[in-house]
């Protein structure tokens, strides 16, 4: 089952690589990863997105709890919540194709953010499976470059992961 | 008050209350070395190679309920280091060690004896520091102290650059510490308390099994009243051993891969089962699923939640402090009405002397040649069972645990989690400095023995009076056991040949040695050994070659599926 995990760290350097560390050591997955600081700049907030059975995914919560730098862990997919991923991609934009990556950038409701005689980049915003079937939807063969942030996710309504 | 950083450091050790600093010189520490020679409160011994450092300190926390503390340069200070580090990481012992660090200016250049000390360690550390501010360091090593003696105990590393031990600060040490990331539970859940009380009164066949967390959180009185109050069976772990008295009769013996008939079978065919402070590894429960084929009802006890369902589905999860659980589960008991099942109790302890009369721990003697289990029983005799063992891994090991009967808690060092061979003397080091006018006894093989025997040496500069006894095979005995079991009897590079005489190597060292070849000869030289209170003994006995440890259940088997002598073979 896949899993997104939130969690509130302390702002120290080598936070990150006890993290990583944590799921290389006991051999479990992480689809991916992201960090960046709160509000508080004491604070990171990571989102981590794995895979595991029910016990695998409590002993990866208790494992990250165990961690001191960690202040709070809460598996935001046992609820409502909200996820979203960042995706530019670089395509080639000459010819036909030009109006035509446009208009389905468009559908998309994804921005050119870049633009030059022969490539646009695209700035998408969705669900992990939205990103997916936009690079489905388009000629694999006009890709140049893609890079996306990995998902970072919160709980809905009252659910708040806060100090 | 303005200090420089290593007077900093030592002052903290000071207010800390710490004895005796283990540790080994070098350029990163020169400063701290300084400050060190500068005062007579902490005082610091000197070994011959950072792992002893490491190992020492170790068994002075093993022995007593302190914090250990190791001292080591950069570089190879802490690669050597790591090895006891990461033992006492494996058996939760509280140790902060402070190595030193290249210049901060440096860090990052590949300097001279510059490694990432603080990523090196990171995986076998409870939690480790990189100190960059002179300002920095009074709190980290409160913090260090803390996490470390706190929660489930463990080592905690503080790396600090050279510079940073030049610079001046103003020095106070904290009076408290405030750490939002890190409260670990000490009071156990009231309610789940009660349903472990309700659910062992009502049990038919009940067995309690206790680990290194007893001994760690002090907990050995509460646990025999428990125990006793209950009228219940009891085994302690590799770990646990002193935890419940070995000499009662509602103890059981070891459990697991060595363990005894009695307490695996019991542990097999419990139908409640309470682990206090143990974590159903694999050495004690062989294969978890041969084990979760019996029901159950388990109730695990454990500071640490990611302890508890970790190997074996628990039902009656309890975080905390083993010791206060504990309280509360006697008060309880005391508190309540409901009655126990003593009649089913009587009809399990039937069965478990059904078990017991088996007799699985005895074993052939022989006039002509020594066996180790004889060397092991009558150092108990000798030392009227009250003596700090420790011992190396490998057969030994399991020897001792089997047989030196632990009734006190804190009385056997051995490295259970990682199994690291050359502990011994420098845990007999720790424990000696801890306990000076104890008896010490070092248990180990020539093989072991030889992976840190530089430290004789040591033990000559703080005259330290250990007793040594190598029960020696010439052998990697253990391996050569699980060669002639499972390798077809391909002993593939298990002999140890070219070995030392290891009584003239300890004469050199200026300590005696003895060898001993005879049965008729053990018990007199035992008690020649511990006759002589100011002197290291070095004990070397030529043992049966071929004596294997039983009983056995082998790797991945489950716990009946126990080997119980050659004959089972």
């Amino acid at each position: 089952m896949r899993h997104v995990i939130a969690l509130l760290i302390e702002n120290e350097s080598g936070a990150l690589s006890r993290v990583s560390g944590l799921f290389s050591a006991r051999g479990y997955n992480i689809e991916s990863l992201t960090v960046a600081p709160t509000e508080d700049a004491s604070l990171s907030r990571m989102t981590i997105v794995t895979t595991g059975s029910d016990d695998i995914i409590e002993q990866i919560t208790k494992q990250l709890n165990k961690l001191v730098d960690v202040v709070k862990v809460v598996d935001i997919s046992e609820s409502a919540h909200i996820e979203r991923e960042l995706m530019l991609i670089k395509v080639r934009a000459t010819g036909k194709d030009r109006e035509e990556m446009k208009r389905m950038a468009d559908i998309f409701r994804g921005r050119i953010i870049d633009a030059t005689d022969s490539s646009y980049v695209i700035e998408l915003t969705g669900a992990q499976s939205k990103l997916d079937s936009f690079i489905g939807a388009i000629d694999n063969a006009l890709i140049l470059e893609t890079v996306r942030s990995g998902i970072v996710g919160i709980g809905r309504g009252d659910r708040i992961l806060k100090l | 008050m303005v200090l420089t950083g290593a007077e900093i450091v030592i002052r903290c050790l000071q207010e800390e209350k710490v004895d005796y600093v283990f540790g080994y010189p070098g350029g990163a520490v020169l400063f701290i070395y300084d400050a060190l020679f500068q005062q007579e409160k902490v005082r610091h011994v000197l070994v011959r190679h950072e792992q002893a450092a490491v190992h020492a300190a170790d068994a002075y926390a093993r022995s007593t309920e302190s914090v250990g503390v190791a001292l080591v340069t950069s570089g190879p200070g802490a690669t050597n280091a790591v090895t006891g580090i990461a033992t006492a990481f494996c058996d939760s012992i509280p140790m902060v060690i402070i190595s030193g660090q290249v210049p901060t200016a440096a860090i990052g250049q590949d300097a001279f004896q510059e490694v990432d000390t603080v990523g090196i360690t990171r995986p076998c550390v409870k939690h480790n520091f990189l100190v960059k501010d002179v300002k920095d360091i009074a709190a980290t090593i409160k913090k260090a102290f803390f996490l470390a003696k706190t929660g489930r105990p463990g080592p905690v590393l503080v790396d600090i650059p050279k510079d940073v031990t030049a610079q001046s600060a103003e020095y106070s040490y904290p009076k408290t510490i405030d750490m939002r990331s890190y409260n670990p539970v000490v009071k156990g859940h009231q309610g789940q308390i009660k349903k472990a009380l309700k659910l062992l009164l009502e049990a038919k066949r009940p067995m309690i099994y206790t680990g290194g967390g007893v001994i760690l959180s002090n907990a050995a009185d509460p646990l025999t009243r428990l125990v006793r109050k209950l009228g219940m069976p009891v085994t302690n772990t590799l770990m646990g051993l002193g935890g419940y008295p070995a000499t009662d009769k509602q103890y059981l013996g070891m459990p697991g891969m060595h363990g005894t008939y009695e307490a695996n079978m019991s542990m097999h065919f419990s139908d409640v089962l309470l682990a206090i402070g143990a974590r159903f590894d694999d050495r004690v429960i062989g294969d978890p699923n041969h084990f979760a084929a019996e029901p159950r009802k388990i109730i695990h006890i454990d500071i640490d939640p990611s302890s508890i369902s970790k190997r074996v589905k628990v039902d009656v999860p309890i975080v905390g402090d083993v010791k206060e659980v504990l309280e509360d589960l006697i008060r309880l008991l005391d508190e309540s009405t409901q009655k126990q099942d003593t009649d089913s109790l009587a009809t399990w302890w039937r069965q478990i002397d059904e078990w017991r009369s088996r007799d699985c721990m005895k074993y052939k003697n022989s006039d002509e040649i020594i066996k180790p289990q004889f060397v092991i029983e009558k150092l108990w005799e000798v030392t009227g069972g009250d003596a700090f063992v420790t011992s190396d891994v490998g057969q030994h090991q399991m020897w001792a645990a089997q047989y030196y009967k632990f009734d006190k808690p804190r009385r056997w060092l051995n490295s259970g989690g990682l199994g690291t061979m050359g502990v011994g003397m420098p845990y007999a080091m720790g424990a000696q400095l801890a306990h000076p006018e104890a008896q010490v006894a070092c248990v180990t093989g020539e093989a072991s023995i030889q992976m840190n025997i530089q430290e004789l040496s040591t033990c000559k500069q703080f005259r330290l009076p250990i007793k040594i006894c190598n029960l020696n095979n010439r052998y990697l005995g253990m391996v050569r056991q699980w060669q002639e079991l499972f390798h077809g009897g391909r002993y593939s590079e298990s002999y140890m040949d070219s070995l030392p005489d290891f009584a003239k190597l300890a004469e050199s060292y200026g300590h005696i040695g003895i060898r001993v070849d005879r049965p008729a000869d053990v018990e007199g030289a035992l008690r020649e050994a511990f006759s002589r209170k100011n002197d290291l003994v070095f004990l070397d006995f030529q043992i049966d070659q071929t004596e294997n440890v039983y009983p056995m259940v082998q790797g991945g088997k489950g716990l009946t599926e126990m080997i119980l002598s050659a004959e089972d073979l």
